[in-house]
């Protein structure tokens, strides 16, 4: 799971473009919107492709991103239970 | 009707920043334009992480309307109702490029949303309106070189027709690696002459 | 300052190659979006142009072979030869060419396309051909200001005539339906799974369409009567590059620009032509706009339940529609509307009826923050 949160961490900062941000700048239970790590509504869009494209993971509703995007925690939680790559 | 001015003018290119002609910023020529861009920003801006968001016209277009859009150059009250006339010969091509490759193996489809968005070319005007909330007229105009006479004819017109009471113009162009900015500020009080013959003879000269 | 008109116009879209069949069949409700197969495994809905019967056409009336041209190059040809036809005057070196297109001939991208240079996907490269077949004399001005590139076209043409920089102008807008701009906006999850309903409470979403359309424009008038285009403005939301601001606070100030130059009050206005996209975020802010502006009782309606969102030419089509609207006399249903869903009054159009209408507002708005309105009024003199 540890590796896997590392993983996301990586994954988040390069395809997000997040410049100057470390992996250890991200801590697991920060907001990942809003006021934590201040992504929008565009990152939303681009982490349902890095769901898909890296996990195998489609989400059938879109808004479910809202409940799944929350924190780096959450995030791996799903994707552990989820993936199919 | 009187004649419009130039208040200033900036332009980058061969990985130089210029603002009146004078040197502000110049890195090593040898420097892809991310790698110059990156530099230009640590130096001049600092403040705006969604910078690296953007894609290579837009990130282009905010260095050099950063130069100009400054309280040294022009007051705060006065920024709001700017309008931004910018121009180019190659649209977003840069950037349709790269987001055509998401789509082009349908093995490998993966559609960028994050790239979609800056797969038109006035959305260069959009973040440079939302860096320094500007909320004035906007237009994009895709031309085959720079053409210092319609970009005359059409600040004068918003002038004229009293849409503003100062035009930022300029070309913006970025593609295959190679890039251009030019920008200066219309008004209708200035230092220098608003007339294609001053404003070609600065693009070619800078 | 001199008064500018329109001259002809053009609608090419799915209802029809001309005008006066484009109004024929959205006075019966007919809609030009079908679902189709065009891309993957998942049909969608769509407004597209049939390429055979193009082709067709183009061979017949331009004479030309159907494979020097791309498909876009082709609609907006079409489109010129009519308008330019019809027009109160011929092409001179007073006359602009404006060309609104958001992607030009994008399609180019996909290798698969083999018999048009990759060169053509360069906007200019497009300008050069259509200045090139009808022997413009300046070099044209491609407007790509996403979706208001079309109504943007018209303004432009009115504040360069006006200002004695032209004399007249023709302007044509178009877009094709490729995988690049369906896939796009799917993967900004903004396309609809049903035909688009302009501010309905359960709209999700856009439909696209593919169209051209072209318009004259003059500052001399022959006719008896005509349609003036007496104001116009556009203003930045400067709040995100692809969603609207919550409060329309960009088109609002477009609409009051417009209004304030045509000494136009809310009243007066007989019918407002919105851009209503059937995107959640885009119709409330066009609603909210509107009755910032005390526009809430004006009858409104949205066109892209007829065309689809056929982004650089939808300004025109939807302008041409407005001025036909004017011409009869007549207000057309916002196909696709039903249950209301924006969160304060707006007088939609529910049936077509008639009603004397004198003085129309055309709005857009597009990603980039982008936002225009022009003040239009029936001539008779």
């Amino acid at each position: 799971m540890d590796e896997l949160k590392k993983e996301l961490k990586r994954n988040i900062i390069s395809q997000l473009n997040l410049e100057d941000i470390d992996v250890s700048d991200i801590n697991d239970h920060d907001a990942l919107f809003g006021d934590g790590l201040g992504l929008d509504s565009i990152d939303a869009l681009e982490l349902i492709v890095m769901l898909e494209k890296d996990y195998g993971i489609k989400l059938s509703d879109p808004s479910e991103g809202k409940n799944i995007f929350t924190s780096i925690e959450l995030l791996s939680r799903y994707i552990s239970k989820n993936r199919t790559k | 009707m009187k004649d419009l001015s130039i208040i200033a003018y900036c332009s980058i290119k061969d990985n130089t920043i210029k603002l009146n002609n004078t040197t502000r910023v110049a890195k090593d020529p040898k420097l892809s334009f991310l790698e110059f861009a990156k530099k230009a920003y640590k130096e001049q801006v600092l403040d705006y992480p969604k910078f690296f968001k953007m894609d290579n016209l837009s990130k282009l277009a905010f260095l050099a309307s950063d130069v100009l859009c400054n309280s040294d150059i022009i007051k705060n009250e006065h920024k709001e109702h700017m309008a931004i006339v910018l121009s180019n010969r190659s649209s977003s091509l840069d950037t349709d490029r790269k987001y055509q490759a998401t789509i082009i193996d349908p093995k490998n489809y993966y559609p960028s949303p994050a790239l979609f968005v800056y797969t038109l070319p006035n959305i260069t005007i959009g973040e440079i309106s939302i860096r320094h909330k500007i909320k004035g007229e906007n237009a994009f105009f895709v031309l085959n070189k720079f053409n210092a006479e319609i970009l005359t004819q059409y600040a004068i017109s918003l002038i004229e027709n009293k849409k503003s009471n100062l035009v930022l113009c300029g070309w913006v162009d970025y593609d295959e690696k190679k890039y251009n900015a030019f920008m200066y500020i219309v008004a209708r009080n200035g230092i220098y002459k608003h007339s294609k013959e001053f404003i070609n003879k600065i693009f070619n000269s800078n | 300052m001199k008064a500018i008109y329109i001259s002809s116009n053009n609608i090419l879209s799915p209802l029809g190659f001309n005008t006066a069949e484009n109004i024929s069949q959205i006075s019966r409700e007919k809609s030009g979006i079908k679902l189709q197969n065009i891309i993957g495994k998942t049909p969608s809905y769509a407004a597209l142009i049939d390429n055979d019967y193009l082709n067709q056409v183009f061979k017949a009336e331009a004479i030309c072979d159907i494979y020097d041209f791309n498909k876009l190059e082709k609609m907006m040809l079409l489109s010129l030869i009519d308008t330019i036809s019809k027009a109160s005057f011929s092409i001179t070196d007073r006359t602009l060419l404006i060309i609104a297109t958001t992607k030009g001939n994008i399609d180019i991208l996909n290798s698969k396309i083999n018999h048009i240079s990759k060169n053509r996907a360069y906007l200019p490269e497009l300008g050069k051909q259509i200045k090139k077949f009808f022997g413009f004399k300046n070099e044209p001005i491609i407007l790509s200001n996403a979706c208001v590139s079309g109504v943007l076209a018209i303004a432009v043409a009115k504040r360069l005539i006006q200002n004695e920089f032209y004399d007249n102008a023709f302007i044509v807008g178009g877009d094709l339906i490729s995988e690049f701009t369906i896939s796009g906006f799917q993967s900004l999850q903004a396309i609809s799974d049903r035909p688009c309903k302009p501010f309905s409470k359960y709209r999700n979403g856009i439909t696209l369409g593919e169209s051209a359309a072209s318009l004259a424009i003059t500052s001399t008038n022959n006719s008896e009567k005509t349609i003036q285009i007496i104001g116009d403005g556009s203003s930045n939301d400067a709040n995100h590059i692809s969603g609207p601001s919550r409060n329309g606070e960009g088109l609002y100030r477009s609409i009051q620009s417009a209004l304030k130059e045509s000494k136009t009050s809310p009243e007066s206005l007989d019918y407002i032509s919105a851009h209503g996209t059937g995107t959640s975020y885009n119709d409330e802010m066009e609603a909210i706009a509107f009755n910032r502006a005390k526009l809430e009782n004006v009858p409104v309606n949205g066109l892209k339940g007829y065309f689809g969102h056929t982004l650089g030419a939808s300004g025109i089509i939807e302008t041409i529609v407005g001025l036909h609207s004017m011409n009869n006399n007549t207000l057309y249903t916002s196909l696709g509307t039903d249950e209301l869903g924006v969160s304060v009054p707006l007088n939609v159009i529910r049936n077509t009826q008639k009603k004397n209408i004198k003085t129309i507002l055309k709005t857009a708005s597009g990603f980039g923050g982008c936002n225009t309105a022009i003040v239009f009024k029936k001539i008779k003199f």
